[in-house]
């Protein structure tokens, strides 16, 4: 499995080992990357690539062994500084600018161009429009980063990298929050760096980015090399045997039945905040799991919030079994048995520093404490060993706190949590964001099983595989309005294409049957 | 199945080196009590040929100047777990200690009540300010520190409130005599006793869990049904209570109360033993056992050095920098536990 024999490698790893007190995160990695290509790296969480990914960028030391060649000289990364001089670069998945300066002194931070002791703005000015043009970026270097949308953010941050003169560019999960078209985007900037020589290497969970883009695919399993693929030997079953070790046949597999004597839970007619969100109307059945599709900035989560009562709304009706609701704080929903599980756990959804326990536990403390609020510790125990095992958690017991989880077990402690509650209704605000590959399809399975169970389910989802392999019907939103459904009762099938059509208004419009 | 089983086992020496972490935080500044306690009592003997420090008498003292610290401590833990700060228990315990007094000269024991009920209604603003108006903690509580200062000194006519017949006198000056030969000053019980309830609230209560999460995400504990406002209304009530109970402590020990000089800079000392105690600045970690052991380190600090013979301006300098050293000693030894 070697690379293109006619190029030298711009960088080479070898032999890498990494020892935390206890855990060997990494075993003799290895990664050899040429100029000019894009080399995915692909595993589940907790595989090694971000801890290999933090040695390439100073941020950990290896242990002793490692050979790192830069090419063809062996060096020595001893700190984020000397991978930056020797033209690495990395975009993490958070962003690493201030929000609070323009573009162009974010691109130059650490760098400012000087006229004496002043900085020379114009200087900068200049240098980074030349840039940003080369790159098709549509904003000024003078706007607040902080006003930029994400993908914006992040080609600021490739901006940065490339006035750095780096070489070698790591992109971590680089379009985790990116809409289609803004994911298209970069891949065309992404091929336009590649062309310049630079050396890209791609970390991504999404089989068909990798598949579009790479010329080469290594994977890391548990912390080992598992090897790599040439251009013509990618495909995403290989790919998936080599990242889980065996095969995942049925990854989205409908055990529930959608469609029978369904009766409406939720019905929203005409919601509006008079922002974001314009005049969204759905109706969600019981046992019926419905997709939310629609490109990031369609007014999806906001929606959701609004409903939820996490936002004030100005006008429409949300009805819950037949009666108008109108909840002014979460608190009012989930008593009602509307919950909404957030986009953004680590954010807004966990309590990382407290216990998985507390964690799972917070949403039902209040209903099972004993009189005079005195905590049930007996009954909150038992309740987090019950969801434990009926998640599948990998945790060895409730009382380790929730930020030591992978991003996957995370995900499944927030469920528990709004579970807990016995909801009538639940919200799923991109379920699966940063979930490897495994608790990807055991997320499926509970969400089935929800639905099996008559509960109604509202899934939002930017992947369009996972919607269209998972909801039964598909209510899709632009600008702020559902713009229509595909799926069950419409007579459209459920394809990425009739739901994209909607998305982006861009072919003729079927309106909802 | 061996990948799980291996996930696992990482997984418990993690959770093994979580609890070990939890142990060094919650045990956290008491080695550095010992050694203060021994660092005095040696230091003693070498110097001035005598160990006072470890006597019945004095260690009995060190307790009864650090319980009025702890109390307010105790409250302001409950704030800075939220993330919140509360800079005006200083100016709190002078009103309260004012109005307690004046209401002892015609109605007794009823002083008590007043005084708690006024430090208790001095949170709650504070709290309603903070919760409602949304309004940053240390702005709200700077402006009641000036404020609140000044209505304790109109309060009693910009003079010193006495009442030589104060029926809560036992407070500050009595014990509880525990069989003929242990007695225990009431203001250590009571600290005790605030200390132990703070941390049945904190550790056994629905409130506690919710105290902890709107400390560690507010965000997060908004969206998942916690009542936020009733949280931070809850928090700031208490620390002007416990203030309150540390002004009737404050006027039981001098008979008087003065609404310029009592409680003077004491929300320093009471957020210096939060600190002291391993409580996170920005709120979500930290333990009740943390500030009794942060108080106590202020009082065996400032005992000593009085004992060692050390000038009153040292003595602050010296403060300083055991808070200052303590802290980064503490900083230190998590980092290093923490790095994973």
């Amino acid at each position: 499995m070697s690379g293109s024999p006619d190029a030298k490698p711009i960088l080479q790893m070898r032999n890498v080992s990494k020892t935390f007190p206890g855990v060997k995160a990494l075993r003799n990695v290895e990664l050899t990357i040429y100029p000019g290509e894009v080399h995915s790296l692909m595993g589940e969480n907790g595989a090694g690539k971000s801890t290999l990914m933090k040695i390439l960028s100073g941020a950990y030391i290896p242990d002793a062994g490692a050979e790192i060649t830069i090419d063809g000289r062996t060096v020595h990364i001893d700190g984020p500084l000397t991978a930056k001089a020797l033209g690495i670069a990395i975009i993490y998945q958070e962003l690493a600018l201030s929000p609070n300066l323009t573009v162009a002194e974010n691109i130059y931070l650490g760098r400012e161009a000087r006229r004496g002791p002043a900085i020379d703005r114009r200087a900068m000015l200049a240098g980074c429009e030349e840039i940003l043009g080369n790159l098709g970026a549509t904003f000024e270097p003078q706007t607040i980063v902080g006003d930029l949308s994400i993908a914006e953010q992040q080609m600021v941050e490739v901006a940065r990298a490339i006035h750095a003169r780096s070489r070698i560019l790591v992109m971590d999960e680089p379009t985790t929050a990116l809409s289609s078209r803004e994911t298209e985007r970069l891949f065309a900037v992404i091929r336009r760096l590649k062309a310049e020589g630079l050396a890209i290497v791609y970390i991504s969970h999404r089989m068909a980015e990798v598949y579009e883009l790479s010329e080469r695919v290594s994977v890391l399993r548990d912390g080992g090399y598992v090897g790599t693929l040439d251009r013509n030997e990618i495909d995403p079953e290989s790919i998936v045997r080599m990242m889980v070790g065996r095969d995942l046949s049925s990854f989205y597999k409908k055990e529930h039945r959608p469609g029978g004597a369904t009766t409406p839970v939720l019905e929203v007619t005409g919601l509006t905040d008079g922002k974001r969100v314009k005049n969204a109307s759905f109706t969600l059945h019981a046992g019926e799991v419905l997709g939310l599709a629609g490109l990031v900035g369609a007014g999806r989560t906001e929606l959701a919030r609004l409903i939820y009562g996490a936002e004030p709304r100005t006008g429409g009706t949300v009805s819950l079994e037949g009666k108008p609701v109108h909840f002014g704080t979460p608190a009012a929903a989930i008593d009602g048995g509307v919950v909404y599980l957030t986009e953004d756990r680590k954010a807004l959804g966990l309590f990382l520093d407290m216990t998985v326990g507390d964690n799972i536990n917070l949403g039902v403390i209040g209903r099972d404490a004993k009189p005079g609020g005195w905590l049930d510790r007996a009954r909150a125990r038992m309740r987090s060993l019950d969801a434990i095992e009926a998640m599948n958690i990998r945790v060895p017991g409730p009382e380790m706190p929730v930020g030591a989880l992978s991003g996957g077990n995370q995900q499944k402690v927030l469920l528990s949590r709004l579970l807990e509650t016995k909801p009538k209704v639940l919200i799923l605000d991109e379920p699966t964001r940063g979930v490897d590959i495994g608790a990807k399809s055991e997320i499926y399975r509970i969400i089935d099983r929800l639905a099996q169970s008559g509960a109604a389910v509202l899934v939002i989802s930017s992947e369009l595989p996972e919607v269209v392999g998972i909801a039964d019907r598909v209510v899709v939103m632009r600008e702020g309005e559902t713009r229509g459904e595909v799926g069950a009762g419409t007579g459209v099938a459920i394809t990425e294409e009739t739901i994209m059509a909607l998305a982006t208004g861009v072919t003729i419009e079927r309106a909802a049957a | 199945m061996s990948d799980l089983a291996s996930d696992t086992k990482t997984a418990g020496q993690r959770a093994n080196k979580a609890r070990m972490r939890g142990l060094v935080r919650s045990v956290g500044m008491l080695p550095v009590l010992i050694v203060l306690g021994l660092l005095v009592q040696f230091g003693g003997i070498y110097f001035t040929g005598e160990g006072r420090f470890l006597s019945w008498q004095n260690i009995s003292i060190v307790a009864q100047q650090a319980s009025i610290n702890a109390v307010l401590g105790a409250g302001m833990t409950f704030v800075i777990l939220t993330g919140g700060i509360d800079l005006s228990v200083g100016s709190i315990l002078a009103a309260a200690a004012v109005v307690g007094l004046l209401v002892s000269q015609t109605l007794g024991d009823l002083g008590i009540v007043a005084a708690l009920l006024t430090g208790l209604a001095i949170g709650l603003g504070n709290g309603v300010l903070i919760a409602f108006l949304r309004l940053p903690p240390f702005i709200v509580t700077l402006g009641s520190l000036t404020a609140v200062r000044g209505l304790a000194r109109l309060l009693g006519n910009d003079t010193t409130v006495f009442n030589p017949d104060l029926p809560f006198a036992f407070i500050g000056n009595g014990a509880l005599h525990l069989g003929s030969f242990v007695a225990v000053p009431w203001l250590v019980v009571i600290a005790f006793l605030v200390i132990f309830g703070s941390w049945l609230i904190l550790r056994r209560t629905v409130l506690g869990v919710h105290i902890y999460a709107v400390g560690g995400n507010d965000n997060a504990a908004r969206l998942s049904g916690i009542k936020v406002w009733a949280v931070l209304l809850f928090v700031y009530g208490m620390s002007g209570l416990l203030a309150g109970l540390g002004g009737v402590m404050q006027a039981a020990r001098l008979y008087a109360a003065n609404g310029l000089q009592l409680g003077q800079s004491y929300e320093l000392d009471a957020i210096a033993a939060v600190i002291l105690g391993g409580t996170s600045f920005v709120g979500g970690i930290g333990s009740i056992w943390g500030t009794l052991i942060g108080a106590l380190i202020i009082a065996v600090l400032t005992n000593g050095l009085i004992l060692l013979g050390v000038t009153d301006v040292w003595q602050y300098i010296a403060k300083g920098a055991v808070i200052i050293g303590a802290v980064a000693l503490d900083r230190y030894r998590l980092r290093g536990s923490a790095r994973t």
